[in-house]
């Protein structure tokens, strides 16, 4: 059985992580720099990234990174979901991060790991890890070695230096910035983590793995996706709770706390049932990642299945329960809630996750 | 009672050894069961968190799981921990809290050898999820105290020879100052058990009545009117059920749906399939929270996530024993007896798919309440209000009921 547990050195790292969320991106600032047309927090990202060397954390030292493990990332990723904070680090450092060490491509892999790159892989964000269910590559590579088609609903392509792009004929890194590379923003319903559609016409690029290596890549890229997001909904669900819970602490009706009312009581109570069970499953979808354990794509799975549709739960009781100012632009909730409902479609939702489960377990439909 | 031969600081190595010594010295294959039990409770063996001279060497409570296993692995008797439940979990530790010493010496040996088994009289018909409203009233006439009421849903009532037994002393205060806690003899002519016949058609519970039964003062726990706060030290021993290993994967009430679901193809609708796989997740989810809480108590950090392992439980038994009785079709319309039966034990696995679904019922009610342990989890863990109470300062007679 894994260590479901936090070490002492992850327990530093969350507390490292949330002093410098506190610092650079409290929650209440968040919506306003959005607003302010910085879809990203770029100084953010290069303190989490460069200074405090977040982005390889879990790169083995050989390229570049801090050798440490998934398990570690999770903690980030846990306190990123808790301040819905706008970069780059699930889809670049986890996701680009994952499909690149499962090709060893190592130049592209120390760029990441120092931070100064940002890659994503050039997928739609709802696509799950299920080997054997993508159609036809939507990028077609010409005589000539030249990319050319559109990839729709890109997570993070905005923020993006490097493109990841699966093909018929391997997975390519494609500088984003390169002639005949167009990045569509789409209308995002997660404010705080931009798509665009990706389109590419006649561009070049460098061939990091072909044939079923590549088609491996792409499958550990979004299989690490789906089992470390857990953990950012963890994160996410957490500060739902806890600020629903000061919240109905302080608010009075009726001449009381409505927090004493046995109506919301027992909500929260379950939302808190809900989280200790999220926090187990997270911390063993991370531990099987961490160890790339052979239990691995049921432990994603069965992460997704039980984390979206609770992380959704928590964030729209935090809604309803915060009454009114719940409601409203103004406060913080609905970016929560929004990530939420985005982060249960990422990877895949929890229907198709448990689809996919059924034939994992041997449980037929 | 004879003395412990242990020292008065007693090391795991020492203890490794007084085990063994004992073990040589009184070998289970050719000793009388009980003659071997007492032997054990008279070396400090029993309990070894107990004080000396009552079971125990006044050692860590970590240190049981060891002395037990090399018993065990000795194939030594137990004390038969089904009937002495009650006994050991509940009546020893308050007894070994608020009694006195003549009642220690008097108890706690054959408690903890079976040899005299106990059972616990708190609920009543009025008094369920609020315990503090009983009304089973006690009167002082002399050295004695005169007992009258009813008490309910009693394990093990019709084989117990004592009752720990909460009661109301003084009704014109409020509720929670006017209870005295007793030692009860259930063998007095006043007491009558009768089975209690729960939905499934079973007997696991009695109700008690109570009339006029005599209770001299030497068998009162704690002071006239203290009766809550020794209450309350009686409850706080109610075990946390969490297993001592790790189940496997599809461990548990699942196994009763997957096997059902792989065995029987033409039972198979999209319907099915999706509530199989929800409640394949859940008991998934749930089994991983059970051995991250099992880890956080190894380590020696115990958290507040044993009160959310209950709730989930009791809804996970209820659902999944639902959807198995529908998955069963025509079988599911049959039971497997309806005859009043007095079970040994309750062992869901073992049981029909519809005894299942009705004592699962149960699992919501019994042992708290899951309305009162969201309560539980909503004011001790999340910090929240409590309901204002319009039932504390008022004396006892004068709540409405």
């Amino acid at each position: 059985m894994k260590d479901l547990l936090y070490s002492d050195v992850e327990t530093q790292l969350r507390d490292g992580v949330r002093d410098a969320l506190a610092r650079r991106s409290p929650v209440a600032t968040v919506l306003a720099g959005i607003e302010s047309g910085q879809p990203y927090d770029r100084d953010l990202w290069r303190t989490l990234a460069v200074e405090m060397g977040l982005a390889g954390i879990a790169v083995p030292e050989k390229f570049g990174g801090a050798g440490g493990s998934l398990r570690e990332a999770a903690v980030v990723l846990e306190e990123l979901g808790r301040g819905v904070a706008p970069v780059p680090y699930l889809t670049s450092a986890i996701v680009a991060t994952s499909a690149l060490l499962a090709c060893g491509a190592g130049d592209e892999l120390a760029a990441l790991a120092s931070g100064q790159a940002i890659a994503v892989l050039a997928v739609p964000f709802a696509k799950g890890p299920f080997p054997g269910t993508a159609g036809a590559p939507a990028v077609a590579v010409d005589a000539d070695g030249y990319l050319s088609g559109t990839v729709a609903g890109v997570a993070d392509a905005l923020a993006a230096t490097l493109l990841l792009v699966p093909t018929a004929d391997g997975l390519y890194a494609v500088d984003a910035s390169a002639p005949g590379v167009t990045r569509a923003a789409v209308v995002p319903l997660d404010l705080t983590r931009p798509i665009a559609d990706v389109s590419l016409a006649a561009v070049a690029g460098r061939r990091v793995a072909e044939g079923p290596q590549a088609a491996a890549a792409v499958d550990a890229g979004l299989l690490t996706g789906a089992a470390l997001l857990a953990s950012e909904q963890l994160g996410v669900a957490q500060w739902c709770l806890d600020t629903t819970v000061e919240y109905v602490k302080q608010r009075h009706q009726f001449g009381r706390p409505v927090g004493s009312f046995q109506a919301v009581k027992h909500r929260l109570a379950d939302v808190w049932v809900e989280l200790t069970q999220v926090r187990a499953v997270a911390r063993h979808a991370a531990a099987c990642a961490a160890e790339g354990d052979a239990d691995l794509a049921v432990a994603a799975s069965l992460a997704q299945a039980f984390c979206s549709p609770a992380a959704v739960h928590a964030a729209e009781e935090c809604v309803q329960l915060h009454g009114g100012i719940g409601f409203t632009w103004e406060h913080p909730a609905h970016l929560f809630l929004k990530r939420a409902k985005a982060d249960a479609i990422a990877y895949g939702t929890a229907d198709r996750h448990r689809v996919h489960l059924a034939a994992l377990v041997d449980l037929p439909g | 009672m004879t003395e412990s031969p242990a020292p008065a600081r007693t090391s795991a190595q020492d203890l490794d050894r007084l085990v063994a010594q004992f073990l040589a010295a009184h070998p289970p294959a050719s000793m009388d069961r009980l003659e071997f039990l007492r032997a054990r409770f008279d070396a400090g063996l029993a309990w070894v968190h107990f004080p000396v001279g009552l079971g125990g060497l006044g050692l860590s409570r970590s240190l049981q799981a060891g002395v037990d296993a090399a018993f065990a692995a000795a194939g030594a008797p137990d004390n038969n921990p089904r009937r002495a439940v009650i006994g050991l979990g509940m009546a020893a530790p308050t007894i070994l809290r608020h009694g006195t010493d003549e009642q220690k010496r008097r108890f706690i040996r054959p408690l903890w050898t079976g040899e005299q088994v106990w059972c616990q009289l708190f609920s009543e018909p009025g008094a369920g999820s609020d315990l503090a409203n009983l009304a089973t009233r006690a009167v002082r006439q002399g050295d004695e105290w005169v007992v009258t009421g009813q008490k309910v849903w009693t394990s093990l009532a019709h084989e117990a020879d004592w009752a720990i037994l909460i009661t109301r002393t003084d009704p014109d205060v409020p509720k929670h100052q006017g209870m005295t806690y007793f030692i009860c003899d259930m063998h007095d002519p006043g007491v009558d058990v009768r089975p209690l016949r729960q939905l499934t058609g079973e007997a696991e519970f009695n109700e008690v009545f109570l009339t006029d039964v005599r209770i001299p003062d030497s068998l009162r726990l704690g002071e006239v009117g203290d009766g809550w706060r020794v209450a309350q030290s009686t409850l706080m021993n109610e075990r946390v059920s969490i297993g001592a290993g790790a189940l496997p994967r599809e461990g548990g009430i699942i196994s009763t749906i997957t096997a059902l679901w792989r065995a029987h193809p033409e039972a198979r609708t999209p319907g099915g399939h999706d509530a199989v796989l929800r409640s394949w997740v859940a008991a998934e989810a749930a089994r991983l929270a059970n051995e991250r809480l099992r880890q956080q108590l190894a380590a020696g950090q115990p958290g507040p996530e044993g009160s959310a392992q209950k709730l989930t439980y009791a809804r996970l038994n209820q659902e999944i024993s639902g959807i198995e009785v529908e998955l069963s079709g025509q079988t599911g319309l049959s039971y497997e007896d309806w005859a009043l039966r007095r079970p040994a034990g309750v062992d869901l696995l073992s049981r029909s798919a519809g005894f299942r679904y009705l004592r699962a019922k149960g699992n919501s009610i019994e042992g708290g309440t899951s309305e009162i342990l969201r309560n539980i989890i909503a004011e001790r863990v999340l910090g929240l209000p409590a309901e204002p109470r319009v039932d504390v300062h008022v004396p006892w007679k004068d709540l409405p009921r």
